[in-house]
C-alpha cells in the first residue's frame, strides 16, 4: 500500500512532514498534561497552598492543552488535504491508466473489474488513509516517549506489569490477524460479485420482467448477499471482541498498578513512600497512554489489511503497460483514403485459432470496400484492425502508406471516422456525442453537426426534440431506439469529417429505406471518402466497389457483386437466401 | 473540447436527499432489530455503571492508600476494594462482549435486509425509472451507501446510548455532591457544545456533497470504460479526462473538507475536558480556601469532570458518523421510496389459455407527458395470427411491444386479450402469455443451462436438445468442456450472433402462448437467420406473434403487415396486398434491392 504513497505531489509530502512535526508536538505537548496535573494534585491535596500556585499551574495546563489543540487542528487539516490529494491522483491515475488501455487489457480485467478497482478500491483505501494516517505516525510515538518516561518513574514489577499485558495484546492481535485476515480478503470478491449481479438485472430489465424472473434474479442476489453477509458477521464478530478485550486489559493494568503499589508503599521505608506514591499516579497515566498507543495501532490493523487488498488491486492496473506501442508518424505517404491489409492474419493474446488468415486487399480513395460472411467469420476483427484496437499477428495493415503500428494513434485515429456494431451514447445531450473528441481539425461548428445530423438522417427524430441538439442524452442513450442510437453514433463518423469510414454492422437495426438513403447521402455528400462497410444484408453491400467474402476468417471471395454471384459459393448462398430469383437475376 | 459533455442535464437525483427523514426511514426500517439492540443497549448501560463507578472505586482505592502513607496501609481493604474492582472489570467485559456480538448481527444482518430491499426494489420501479438514473448511481448505493450505514449502525448506536448514560450519570453523581462546582465544570463544557454544534451544522453539508460527488464521478467512470472503444477510436481522451478531472476535483473539495470538518471534533472536545479538568480545579481550590468544601470533593470531581467530557467527544464522535449515514441513508431509502408500478395483490382475475386474440382500442401513449408517440391505435388481431410491424425507426415499433407487455402504461384506451383487458390481470400474468426476443442481445454469467431455463424448472435435457437444435447451436454447445453447464463468463467469447441465437432458444423453451421478435435476427447472419426463421415459423405456428423487422424478407409471410408511420398505422395489409398498393411499403421494400449509387 505504501507503494501507492508515490502518487502524492512534492506539496503533499511538505505537507505529510509538516503533519508529523506537529503531530511530535502534539505528542509531546499531551504527555506534558499529566505531569501538571499531578502538580495541581498535589496542590490541591497539600492544604494551604497558595491560590497563585494553582493558577499558575492551571494556566500552564491550558496552555499545553490549547497548543496541543491548534497543532491538533492543523494536523487534521493536513492529513485531510493529503488523504483527499492522494484519493484524487490514484483515482486520476487510475483513470488515465485504463484511458490508455488497449482492448486487449480491457478484456483481460474487464470493465465490470476495472470499474470497481477506480471506485470502491480507491474509497477504500482512503478511509484507511484519512482514519489512519495520523494514528500511524501519532500511536508509535506516543509509545516510544510514554515508555521512556515510564522508566524515569517505574518499578520492574510495574514496568513488568505493562510489558506483560502489551505482549498479551500483541498475541491476542495477532490471532485474530490470522483469523480475520483472509475473511477481509474476501469481501472485496464477495463485493464484486453482488455488484455484478446487481448489474446484471440493471442491464437486463427488460428480458427479467418478460421472462417474470424477477424471483429467480433475487434469488440469486440473495446466494450472493448471503454470503457476503456471512463473511462479514464471522470477520465482524471477532473484530468485536478486541475494543472489549482492551479495555479489560487497561482497566486490569491500572488496577493491577495500583494493588502491586499498594505492597510496594507498604514494604517501603517511611521516606520513599510519598515518592513511591505519587510515582505510581503518574506511572499509571502513562502506561496508559502506552496501551492506548497499542489500541491504535490495533485499529489500523484492523483497517489495513482491507486496504491493503484494495490497494493490491489498484497496483495492478497501475502496474499492467498497455501493450500497444505508439508511433511517431503523424502525416502519411502522401496518399489518402488508401488502405492496404497486406497478408493479414490475427489471433487474440492467448487465443489458440486464428481468427483472420492471410487477408489482403486495398481500398482506394472514395472505394466502398465491403465485408459479409456468415456470424463469427472475423468481420468485426479485420475492422478492429484498422484503427488498432488490437494489433495484427501476421502481415500489416497500412492507411494512407504507412504501416499502422507506426502511426502516433491520434494522427491514424484523425483519419477514421469508426462506428461500431454497438451503438454507444454518452450521458450529457445529443451536441456533445455528435462532436465528442478531438479530430485534430479543430472543433465542429453547429453546420457541421446539422449536416451530420441530416446525412445520417437523424434530423427529423432530433427536430421533433423539445431541445433539439440540445436535447438531453441519458447514460448508455437509454432514451433512444436502438435506430436513433444507431443514426446518432453514425452522424458522429460524418461529423468528424475523416478520409476512411469504417461501419461495423452499424446499419442492422436501420430500416431498408433509411439505410439507402443514408448511404446514398454518404456517397454523394462525402465523396471521397474511403467506405469500409461490414454488413449482414446483400442489399446494403451490392453496388460496393469490392466484396470481401470471408469464410472462418479466410477470404473466399473478392469481387464485385455480379463477379461474385457467378465465382463464389458462399456468396451465392448468402444472396440466395435474402433475395428472390428475380431479383438476383435483375 | 466540448463543455456539453460536462453538464448531465439528464435530471439527475438531484432532489435534495431528505437528511433528516434518512435516519427515521432507516429507524423505522431497523424496527425487527430492536429486541435485540434493546438489549445490547442494556448490556452498554450496565457496562457504563460500571465505568462510572470504576473510578470511584479506583480512588477510593487511592484514599486507602494515601491515607496509610503515614502509619501502615489497610491491607484487608485494599484487597477487598481490589477483589471488587476485579469483579466488576469481568462483568463489564462480559457485557460488553455480548453487546458487540450482538451489534455486528444486527449490522450484518439489517445490511443485508437493505441490500436485499434494494434488489427487489430494482425490479418493482418502473422501466421508465431508469431513464432517469445512471446505474453506477444503483450500485453506489448497494455498496458505499449501505457500507456507510452498516458501520454506524455497528458503533454510532452504542456510543452515543452509553456515552449519554454516562453523561447522566455523572451529572447526577456531580450535583449530589456539589452543585457550584458541577454548574462551573458544565459552564466550561458548553462552550464546547457550542462548537461543536457550530462545526456538525457545517459539515453535513459536505458530507451530502461528499456522497453525491462520489455518485457522479462512479457514473462518469462506468460511463468511460463501458464506452472504451469509441472514446479511444475518436480521440475523446482528453475530452472525458477533462470532465473526470473536473468531477474528481469537486470530489476532492467536498472530500477533505467533510474529512477536515469532522477530524476538528476531536481536538476540540479533548481541550474542553482539559479546561474542564483546570476549571474544577481552581474554583474547587477556591471553595477550599473558603472551607466550604473538602479536599475529597474536589478529588472526587477531577475524576467526574474527566468522565464527563469523554462522553461528550463520544456523542461528537457519533454525531459525525451519524451524519454521513444520513446522507447515506437519504440516498438509499429516497430509491426504495421511489414511486413503484401499481400494486397488483389485488387483482385476481386471471388469463391462463388465451386463444391469442388480442384488440388494441384506441392506444394512446407517450414517454412524456404532452408529447404523444400513439396517438390512436387500433387493431384486431385474430387467435393464431402472426403481425409483422414495420416502419421507419422511431415509428413506434418498440414502443408497441413496451405496451403490450405492460412495461409501460398506457395513456388512454385498451389492450385486451380473448376480451380481457390487460391491465385487470397482473404485469406477471401478462408477462407469462408472451415469449420475447429483443435486439438487446441478455446473457448473464451463469451456465448455458441458467441462461436458457431462465428461472423455469423442470426442464428437460431433451427439451433444451430441441431447442438448440432448432438454432443450429446444438453441436457448438457440445463441443464446449461442460456441454449445457459451461459457464459463459469473459472467458468464453460468444459472437453476438451465437448470443442472438441463445435467447431465440430461451424463448422457445419458454414455450409461451404468444410471442414478440423485436429486431430478434438483426444481429444474425443471413445464413443463420435461414435456420432461424425455419425454427421461428416453427415456433410461430398457432401462436399469435408479433415481429418487429427491418429485413423485410423475415416478415413476407406474415397474416398482416402493419406500416406505422409516426405512431400511426398508414397501411396495413399482406405483402402481396401491399406490394400491389405501391404506397409506404412498396416504397420500403423495394429500397433495399435498389442501387443506392
Amino acid at each position: 500500500m505504501f507503494k501507492l504513497f508515490r502518487y502524492l505531489g512534492k506539496r503533499e509530502w511538505a505537507m505529510a512532514g509538516c503533519a508529523l512535526l506537529f503531530i511530535l508536538g502534539q505528542v509531546w505537548l499531551d504527555l506534558r498534561l499529566p505531569e501538571y496535573m499531578s502538580e495541581i494534585t498535589v496542590l490541591v491535596q497539600t492544604e494551604g497552598s497558595a491560590m497563585g500556585d494553582i493558577l499558575h499551574a492551571g494556566g500552564l495546563m491550558l496552555l499545553c492543552a490549547l497548543g496541543s489543540m491548534v497543532l491538533a487542528i492543523a494536523t487534521g487539516f493536513l492529513t485531510a488535504v493529503v488523504s483527499a490529494s492522494l484519493t484524487r491522483n490514484l483515482q486520476s491515475a487510475l483513470y488515465h491508466k485504463v484511458l490508455s488501455f488497449g482492448s486487449e487489457e480491457m478484456g483481460r480485467f474487464s470493465t465490470a473489474s476495472l470499474i470497481t478497482r477506480t471506485t470502491n478500491d480507491v474509497t477504500q483505501v482512503q478511509m484507511v488513509l484519512s482514519m489512519g494516517l495520523q494514528m500511524l505516525v501519532k500511536a508509535p510515538v506516543t509509545a516510544v516517549l510514554a515508555i521512556l518516561k515510564i522508566q524515569e518513574k517505574g518499578s520492574p514489577q510495574w514496568t513488568l506489569l505493562t510489558a506483560a499485558a502489551v505482549i498479551l495484546l500483541l498475541v491476542v492481535l495477532g490471532l485474530q490477524m490470522v483469523y480475520v485476515l483472509p475473511k477481509f480478503k474476501k469481501v472485496q470478491k464477495l463485493t464484486d460479485n453482488l455488484n455484478r449481479i446487481m448489474r446484471e438485472n440493471l442491464t437486463g430489465l427488460r428480458v427479467v420482467r418478460a421472462y417474470n424472473a424477477e424471483n429467480y434474479q433475487e434469488g440469486k442476489f440473495t446466494g450472493a448477499n448471503d454470503a457476503l453477509t456471512d463473511n462479514n458477521l464471522k470477520a465482524g464478530r471477532a473484530t468485536s471482541l478486541m475494543g472489549p478485550f482492551m479495555s479489560l486489559v487497561m482497566n486490569g493494568v491500572s488496577l493491577g498498578i495500583y494493588w502491586i503499589g499498594a505492597y510496594i508503599i507498604e514494604a517501603a521505608g517511611m521516606g520513599d513512600k510519598l515518592t513511591i506514591f505519587s510515582n505510581m499516579v503518574v506511572f499509571s497515566s502513562y502506561a496508559m497512554q502506552v496501551i492506548m498507543s497499542f489500541l491504535m495501532l490495533s485499529i489500523i490493523f484492523v483497517l489495513y489489511p482491507r486496504a491493503q487488498v484494495s490497494a493490491q488491486r489498484i497496483r495492478e492496473v497501475l502496474d499492467t503497460a498497455p501493450t500497444m506501442q505508439n508511433g511517431t508518424e503523424t502525416r502519411g505517404d502522401g496518399t489518402e483514403g488508401e488502405v492496404v491489409f497486406d497478408h493479414v492474419s490475427f489471433r487474440y493474446p492467448g487465443g489458440d485459432g486464428y481468427v483472420l488468415e492471410d487477408i489482403s486487399f486495398t481500398a482506394h480513395k472514395g472505394e466502398t470496400v465491403a465485408f459479409i460472411g456468415a456470424t463469427g467469420s472475423g468481420k468485426s476483427s479485420l475492422v478492429n484492425l484498422i484503427p488498432r484496437l488490437y494489433d495484427v499477428s501476421e502481415g500489416s495493415v497500412r492507411v494512407d502508406g504507412v504501416d499502422v503500428r507506426d502511426y502516433d494513434r491520434e494522427a491514424l485515429r484523425n483519419k477514421l471516422g469508426y462506428v461500431s456494431q454497438k451503438a454507444v451514447l454518452f450521458a450529457g445531450d445529443i451536441r456533445g456525442n455528435i462532436t465528442l473528441g478531438e479530430n485534430g481539425k479543430g472543433p465542429e461548428d453547429n453546420e457541421t453537426v446539422d449536416k451530420a445530423l441530416s446525412i445520417a438522417q437523424a434530423s427529423e427524430f432530433v427536430d421533433n426534440l423539445l431541445d433539439g441538439v440540445n436535447a438531453p442524452v441519458a447514460q448508455g442513450g437509454a432514451n433512444f431506439s436502438g435506430g436513433q442510437k444507431q443514426r446518432l453514433s453514425i452522424a458522429r463518423a460524418v461529423a468528424r469529417k475523416p478520409e476512411i469510414y469504417i461501419f461495423d454492422d452499424s446499419f442492422s437495426a436501420l430500416d431498408y429505406k433509411t439505410d439507402r438513403v443514408l448511404r446514398e447521402r454518404l456517397k454523394t455528400e462525402t465523396a471521397g471518402v474511403t467506405t469500409l462497410i461490414v454488413a449482414q444484408r446483400i442489399g446494403t453491400i451490392m453496388d460496393a466497389d469490392r466484396i470481401v467474402v470471408l469464410d472462418d476468417g479466410k477470404a473466399v471471395g473478392i469481387g464485385r457483386h455480379k463477379e461474385l454471384l457467378k465465382t463464389c459459393p458462399v456468396y451465392q448462398e448468402i444472396a440466395a437466401s435474402q433475395l428472390s430469383k428475380e431479383e438476383l437475376e435483375r | 473540447m466540448n463543455r456539453n459533455m460536462m453538464k448531465r442535464n439528464v435530471p439527475l437525483d438531484k432532489n435534495e436527499p431528505h437528511p433528516k427523514g434518512g435516519l427515521s426511514a432507516l429507524a423505522r426500517f431497523c424496527k425487527p432489530y430492536f429486541p435485540a439492540i434493546a438489549v445490547a443497549l442494556v448490556c452498554a448501560v450496565g457496562g457504563t455503571i460500571f465505568t462510572i463507578i470504576g473510578p470511584d472505586k479506583l480512588s477510593e482505592l487511592t484514599d486507602v492508600i494515601s491515607a496509610g502513607l503515614m502509619g501502615g496501609i489497610d491491607m484487608a481493604a485494599v484487597t477487598r476494594i481490589a477483589a471488587t474492582l476485579a469483579v466488576m472489570y469481568g462483568l463489564s467485559f462480559l457485557l460488553s462482549v455480548l453487546q458487540g456480538q450482538l451489534m455486528t448481527g444486527v449490522t450484518q444482518k439489517a445490511s443485508r435486509q437493505l441490500r436485499e430491499a434494494i434488489s427487489r426494489k430494482v425490479n418493482r420501479l418502473p422501466i421508465d425509472y431508469y431513464n432517469k438514473t445512471t446505474f453506477g448511481d444503483i450500485l453506489s448505493r448497494v455498496t458505499n451507501d449501505v457500507d456507510l450505514i452498516g458501520q454506524t449502525i455497528q458503533s454510532s448506536i452504542i456510543t452515543f446510548v452509553s456515552a449519554v448514560v454516562t453523561l447522566v450519570g455523572c451529572l447526577v453523581m456531580m450535583f449530589v455532591t456539589n452543585w457550584v462546582m458541577t454548574l462551573s465544570a458544565i459552564a466550561a463544557t458548553l462552550l464546547g457544545f457550542l462548537l461543536i454544534t457550530l462545526i456538525t451544522s457545517r459539515s453535513q453539508k459536505y458530507f451530502v456533497a461528499r456522497q453525491q460527488e462520489l455518485g457522479e464521478i462512479n457514473g462518469h467512470i462506468e460511463e468511460a470504460y463501458s464506452g472504451h472503444t469509441v472514446l479511444r477510436v475518436y480521440n475523446a481522451e482528453r475530452q472525458f479526462s477533462e470532465t473526470f478531472e473536473s468531477l474528481n476535483e469537486k470530489l476532492y473539495n467536498a472530500s477533505w473538507k467533510s474529512q477536515f470538518l469532522s477530524g476538528l471534533m476531536m481536538p476540540v472536545m479533548n481541550f474542553v475536558g482539559n479546561l474542564g479538568y483546570v476549571t474544577v480545579c481552581v474554583v474547587g481550590a477556591l471553595l477550599a480556601l473558603n472551607g466550604s468544601i473538602t479536599f475529597g470533593v474536589i478529588v472526587a470531581f477531577m475524576v467526574y469532570v474527566r468522565l464527563f467530557t469523554s462522553p461528550l467527544s463520544q456523542i461528537a464522535q457519533a454525531l459525525t458518523s451519524l451524519q454521513s449515514a444520513s446522507a447515506a441513508a437519504g440516498r438509499v431509502f429516497e430509491f426504495l421510496e421511489a414511486e413503484e408500478m401499481e400494486d397488483e395483490s389485488g387483482k385476481t382475475k386471471t388469463l391462463l389459455n388465451p386463444t391469442g386474440q388480442v384488440t388494441f382500442s384506441h392506444v394512446k401513449f407517450g414517454y412524456t407527458p404532452g408529447r404523444p408517440i400513439i396517438k390512436d391505435f387500433n387493431l384486431d388481431v385474430k387467435p393464431g395470427q402472426k403481425v409483422a410491424i414495420v416502419g421507419p425507426t422511431g415509428a413506434g415499433k418498440t414502443t408497441l411491444v413496451n405496451l403490450l407487455m405492460r412495461f409501460y402504461e398506457l395513456n388512454g384506451g385498451s389492450i385486451s386479450m380473448d376480451g380481457v383487458n390487460l391491465h385487470d390481470i397482473t404485469r406477471e400474468n401478462v408477462h407469462d402469455l408472451f415469449g420475447m426476443v429483443l435486439q438487446d442481445t441478455w446473457l448473464f454469467e451463469g451456465t448455458i443451462r441458467e441462461n436458457l431455463c431462465y428461472g423455469k424448472a423442470g426442464i428437460t435435457d431433451g427439451q433444451l436438445d430441441r431447442a438448440c437444435k432448432a438454432v443450429g447451436l446444438l453441436h457448438f454447445i457440445r463441443a464446449l468442456p461442460h456441454g449445457y453447464d459451461t459457464v459463459l463468463d469473459a472467458s468464453v467469447s460468444l459472437s453476438e450472433g451465437q448470443k442472438q441465437l441463445l435467447t431465440i432458444a430461451r424463448a422457445m423453451i419458454e414455450d409461451a402462448p404468444m410471442l414478440i421478435l423485436d429486431e430478434a435476427t438483426s444481429s444474425v447472419d443471413t445464413r443463420t437467420e435461414i435456420l432461424i426463421q425455419k425454427a421461428m415459423d416453427e415456433l410461430t405456428r398457432g401462436r399469435t406473434s408479433f415481429v418487429i423487422a427491418h429485413r423485410l424478407s423475415t416478415i413476407k409471410n406474415a397474416d398482416i403487415i402493419l406500416v406505422l408511420r409516426d405512431g400511426d398505422v398508414v397501411e396495413s395489409g399482406s405483402h402481396e396486398e401491399l406490394l400491389e398498393k405501391g404506397g409506404f411499403y412498396a416504397e420500403l421494400y423495394n429500397a433495399q434491392f435498389s442501387d443506392a449509387a
